[in-house]
């Protein structure tokens, strides 16, 4: 196969984003934008009760609300299975999975028992709220540490116990010159998107065709599980993405909502809209990240990690989704980070709680892992007498240890970090922030009474979650290029980087090439974008495919157009050339595909078409890394929390375009303050959510973030895949709450200060008062 | 979160509205100015009016001026308004100072000052600002006007003295000494956001010593009021660290937070004493010397 052009025109230049005219000008259009001639609107009735036994239903009256057309029940569907969760290995969760309409009880306060289908939106909800469910109510469990409670008779809220061990915990902890032990909490919040859920189905009779709009995120496995739940072929099934605003995990899985638009437009032959509003994006829509730890670290007199042992609580809600365990167990698997930890033992009680479910959020298990490991370091330094700087030198692994396999399984394979160079990333880090000259800034301050210090957190990530993706490029008779991918966009800039991939394996403007994401009916598997793994996969696939169809190209030119050899030929802007005299007559692309049109590419024996698949296949996900520095100021009246200072270093192996990852990196780093500081569901004592506006959810604002550094680095490209990317989706989130905590600790000059996310100013006073009162 | 069912009615003079409230109050009828806390809890069918009476574009109404020694401000006068400042004097540079913790701007341009008034959250800034300066509320229904003073106005969590039928037709907030001082102090968990507490505190200083010291607090009790003990720590002495610090934990003391936590409570008190003291501690810095 002949080389690629060797001049790179668009890879690692932070090029603008071919998907914003449309935003730009006010025409992107969202879910709620799609209506279709005679549709009703599907409002829920949600469950007011954390746990009960449901007594009775009276949908009488709301039937007889105008423009009622009808109610549904869980008897309505009771054909219709739980919703399955992805294959995992983790035994016996199946019972736990979620009807799409409550039977016999209610789990979670917001959980559907019944859906109105009205003409309006109003007359949907005005009819809603005719709706009479009784409830005979049960006792409630909020706390995962509780003793499991009944799930329903002969089964308890536990599903399982998640086991992860290598090396000799007890033997390190016997020889160990100190032990650190910390108990740790992270709140429960999630990813909140600005543009709520929506689903809107219609049944093409004509066709048998069941369209699905509103999709996001996982088209294509979520079309193979509607067409199961719902005894129809995959192929009479279609899902039609649209614009998102955030998806960050918890938009595009498959929810009750989706499965029961699809239901009734089947059932009542007319297209069915449902549009979630924010009170009930905040219980119905997935939860995610609460855990409590009990960790224990056995260090050596230098402070060198010998053996991790942790019990953690996981907090799952009322059932399982469709990521089943794997937070729980992504968290057991990754808390280790780039740490050299040579024995291990972490015991994660997965359990249910009478909750909205949780499931993941943008880098699910790294930020709890995170803000565990990263607090154990911290603790491990004022043990030891060190730095905290030092801690993390003397224990992260080293450039001779790459590839790192640790033994321990992820997706059936030992888990293998396949490149990284963390002192590096680390001592560029400290630099870019002045670590140093600040020190002794912040002491000066400290010494006038101020409460400010400054916070260190390192962190592993991971990305390009596997085994395949692929792509189709197809070049029409006008030169432009589609690249159709069964990736999905969630407005993170997928049709550019894909883009420029394509652009420069092939030889052409990046601005020539479409590409076409998120429709079932285009391509026929695809994976999805989500766990940092698009740019990785499909770019992988699109680099394959592009070298295919410009060996192609090449080949016919070669032959048929310019009677030269393919070495001599090279495409540049979407022209074959002769690499001796670029100036002499060439040929287009868009000639080449004309001459590749079906008859005439099968009258000189060739395949139709100037197009090609390409194919990626890779077992193991690549692990990018990062470290996050922060300066904060506190109030000790108010336990108010000022950041004067953030640095989120990244190493991505290869940015393809740089502007899009720092955008991830900032982006993510906001969400991350949010789970340090300010957003957190939380629940009264009868299982009651008190936080179901954004008057009670604090999402951080413009106001409250400050002006965040980026040093995005290339030290370490991936070995797993031909450009070497790494993936940037959770960048900027997984330290936050590290460093935060970190920071917070040095401002108070108290270590270990901070073991609760969100640090609310109420919970820092309270921290503030207890050294008041027993200094230490 | 679609509103249930309701006519919305658009009076064009004060009269009107207030003889559309006579006929509409006891059919659920409400005044409407800018909506920026009834639309909420109508989506979120906390509220549930079968009218809505809209003053918002009755040009009478928006009236702002002063009159004698009052600043007169109508019922659909706008927060943002007041950002800057609506009368000369210290007056109009301390409304100016707080309208800037209310909300964010698009809410500001929306919102009113008689609506926080008549709504009566207790974190509201202007409630605070009618306790502490002692504003006189302008009711008018079809049976008449009545003046009420805001020590009897604010009754309780989203409680008022005005009858259903009745408009909040405007506000008087007595001028403020030319040579007044104020400061103004609010915690809230972000910009924008309610109170966890806040204090605004007037005085005067004579030959060196506070005279005519206001000082209310917010966002802490079931309504803002002035805190007599917070007061009468400063009456007549000359303004020190330890005397702001005297009135702060007077003020912390004298609170009753309306939470049920004990943990709460004392947070509350807490940020109490801090807002008292850097409320006054922001007075104690003439105005001209202000950053």
């Amino acid at each position: 196969m002949n080389a690629p052009a060797t001049r790179q025109k668009f890879i690692g230049r932070s090029v603008t984003r071919l998907e914003d005219l449309p935003l730009v000008q006010g025409r992107g259009r969202y879910a709620a934008s799609i209506s279709f001639p005679h549709q009703l609107h599907m409002r829920v009735v949600r469950s007011a009760h954390a746990h009960g036994k449901i007594v009775s239903i009276d949908t009488a009256a709301a039937l007889a609300m105008p423009g009622c057309f009808a109610v549904w029940t869980a008897a309505d569907v009771a054909a219709i299975p739980p919703i399955e969760f992805r294959p995992t290995h983790i035994k016996g969760l199946e019972p736990y999975r979620q009807y799409v309409l409550a039977r016999e009880r209610v789990r979670y306060v917001g959980e559907p028992v019944a859906v109105v289908f009205a003409e309006d939106a109003y007359q949907a909800e005005d009819a809603a709220d005719q709706v009479v469910v009784e409830i005979a109510e049960l006792p409630v469990i909020l706390d995962a540490e509780q003793l499991p409670g009944e799930f329903e008779p002969g089964r308890d809220t536990e599903p399982t116990v998640i086991r992860k061990k290598f090396g000799d915990v007890e033997g390190a902890f016997r020889e160990a010159q100190s032990v650190v032990e910390l108990d740790l909490i992270i709140g429960r919040h999630s990813g909140v998107p600005m543009e709520t859920r929506g689903a809107i189905a219609r049944h093409d009779a004509t066709r048998d065709v069941l369209e699905l709009h509103g999709a996001t995120k996982r088209p294509h496995p979520n079309r193979d599980l509607l067409a199961k739940m719902l005894g129809r072929s995959p192929s009479s099934v279609h899902l039609y993405e649209c614009h998102i605003g955030g998806g960050f995990g918890v938009r595009g899985e498959i929810y009750p909502e989706d499965v029961l638009v699809c239901a009734a437009a089947l059932r009542f032959g007319r297209p069915v809209k449902f549009i979630e509003d924010r009170r009930e994006n905040l219980m119905a829509c997935n939860h995610s990240r609460q855990q409590r730890h009990h960790i224990r670290a056995a260090i050596d007199a230098d402070g060198r990690i010998l053996a991790l042992d942790d019990e953690f609580f996981h907090d799952q809600g009322a059932y399982i989704r469709t990521h089943g365990a794997s937070v729980a167990d992504g968290t057991a698997t990754m808390l280790a980070g780039p740490y050299n930890v040579p024995a291990y033992r972490v015991v994660a009680h997965y359990r249910l709680t009478n909750k909205t479910p949780a499931a993941t959020y943008r880098s699910p298990g790294r930020f709890e892992s995170t803000f565990v490991i990263e607090r154990v370091l911290d603790a491990i330094a004022a043990k030891a007498g060190i730095d905290r700087v030092e801690a993390r030198r003397r224990n992260l692994l080293t450039t001779r240890q790459m590839p790192y396999t640790r033994p321990l399984d992820l997706h059936g394979s030992a888990m293998m970090i396949d490149s990284g160079d963390y002192a590096l990333l680390f001592d560029k880090t400290l630099e870019r922030f002045g670590w140093a000259q600040l020190q002794r800034d912040l002491a000066q301050r400290r010494a006038a009474g101020e409460l400010v210090g400054a916070g260190v957190a390192f962190f592993l990530e991971k990305s390009g979650l596997g085994p395949v993706e692929g792509v189709r490029i197809i070049v029409d008779t006008g030169g432009t290029v589609e690249v159709v991918t069964g990736a999905a966009s969630v407005g993170q800039g997928v049709e550019t980087v894909i883009a420029q991939i394509c652009a420069d394996t092939l030889g052409v403007d990046y601005r020539r090439v479409r590409v076409t994401h998120g429709r079932t009916d285009r391509i026929d598997y695809g994976t999805g974008a989500h766990a940092a793994r698009v740019t990785v996969m499909t770019g992988s696939a699109t680099h394959i495919a592009a070298l295919k169809v410009r060996a192609k190209a090449l080949e016919i030119a070669a032959s048929d157009m310019m009677e030269a050899e393919i070495d001599a030929l090279d495409i540049v802007d979407g022209r074959v050339v002769r690499k001796d005299s670029p100036d002499s007559p060439s040929v287009s692309l868009a000639q080449i595909a004309a001459a590749l049109t079906a008859a005439s590419a099968v009258a000189k024996g060739r395949e139709p078409g100037l197009s090609a698949d390409g194919v990626f296949h890779c077992e193991h996900e690549a692990y990018p890394y990062g470290a996050h520095v922060a300066v904060v100021k506190v109030d000790a009246e108010t336990g108010g929390v000022k950041i004067e200072r953030y640095l989120a270093s990244y190493d991505i192996g290869v940015a393809v375009n740089p502007m899009l990852v720092e955008g991830q990196i900032v982006g993510s780093m906001v969400q991350g303050l949010g789970g340090a500081l300010f957003e957190e569901f939380v629940y009264d004592e009868s299982g009651t959510p008190l936080a179901v506006t954004f008057a009670d959810y604090l999402l951080p604002t413009a106001l409250d973030v400050p002006p965040v550094d980026v040093l995005l680095t290339q030290d370490a490209p991936s070995p797993l895949n031909p450009l070497g990317i790494k993936g940037g989706g959770e960048s900027g989130i997984t330290a936050v709450g590290a460093v935060i905590a970190s920071a917070i600790d040095d401002a108070i000059g108290r270590a270990g200060a901070v073991t609760q996310l969100p640090v609310t100013p109420q919970r820092l006073h309270a921290i503030l008062k207890r050294r008041q009162q027993s200094p230490q | 979160m679609k509103p249930g069912q309701f006519t919305y009615h658009a009076p064009r003079s004060a009269d009107e509205a207030v003889a559309m409230l006579a006929a509409l109050s006891p059919q659920e009828g409400r005044v409407i100015a800018g909506g920026q806390s009834l639309v909420p809890a109508m989506a979120l069918r906390l509220a549930m009016p079968a009218h809505l009476v809209d003053i918002s574009g009755v040009a009478e109404l928006a009236r702002l001026a002063v009159e004698g020694d009052e600043l007169v401000i109508g019922a659909a006068v706008t927060h943002s308004r007041f950002e800057t400042s609506a009368v000369a004097g210290p007056l109009g540079r301390l409304l100016a100072g707080v309208a800037r913790h209310i909300g964010h701007y698009p809410i500001r341009t929306r919102g009113t000052f008689c609506g926080s008034i008549a709504n009566a959250d207790p974190a509201s800034e202007w409630c605070v600002v009618a306790a502490c300066l002692g504003a006189t509320m302008v009711a008018r229904s079809a049976r008449g006007t009545r003046r009420v003073a805001a020590a009897d106005f604010f009754q309780g969590m989203l409680a008022t003295a005005l009858a259903s039928d009745e408009l909040l037709i405007e506000v008087r907030l007595p001028r403020l000494a030319a040579a007044a001082r104020w400061g103004f102090y609010e915690f809230s968990r972000r910009p924008g956001d309610f109170a966890v507490a806040m204090a605004l505190a007037t005085y005067q200083l004579a030959d060196g010593v506070i005279a005519a010291p206001r000082i209310a607090v917010g966002g802490v009790e079931d309504r803002p009021r002035r805190i007599a003990a917070a007061e009468a720590a400063i009456v007549g002495a000359s303004p020190s660290a330890a005397l702001l610090q005297a009135a702060a934990d007077a003020a912390a003391r004298a609170v009753a937070p309306i939470d049920e936590k004990a943990e709460t409570v004392n947070y509350k008190r807490d940020v109490t004493r801090a807002a008292v003291r850097r409320a006054l501690a922001a007075a104690a810095i003439a105005e001209d010397q202000r950053a």
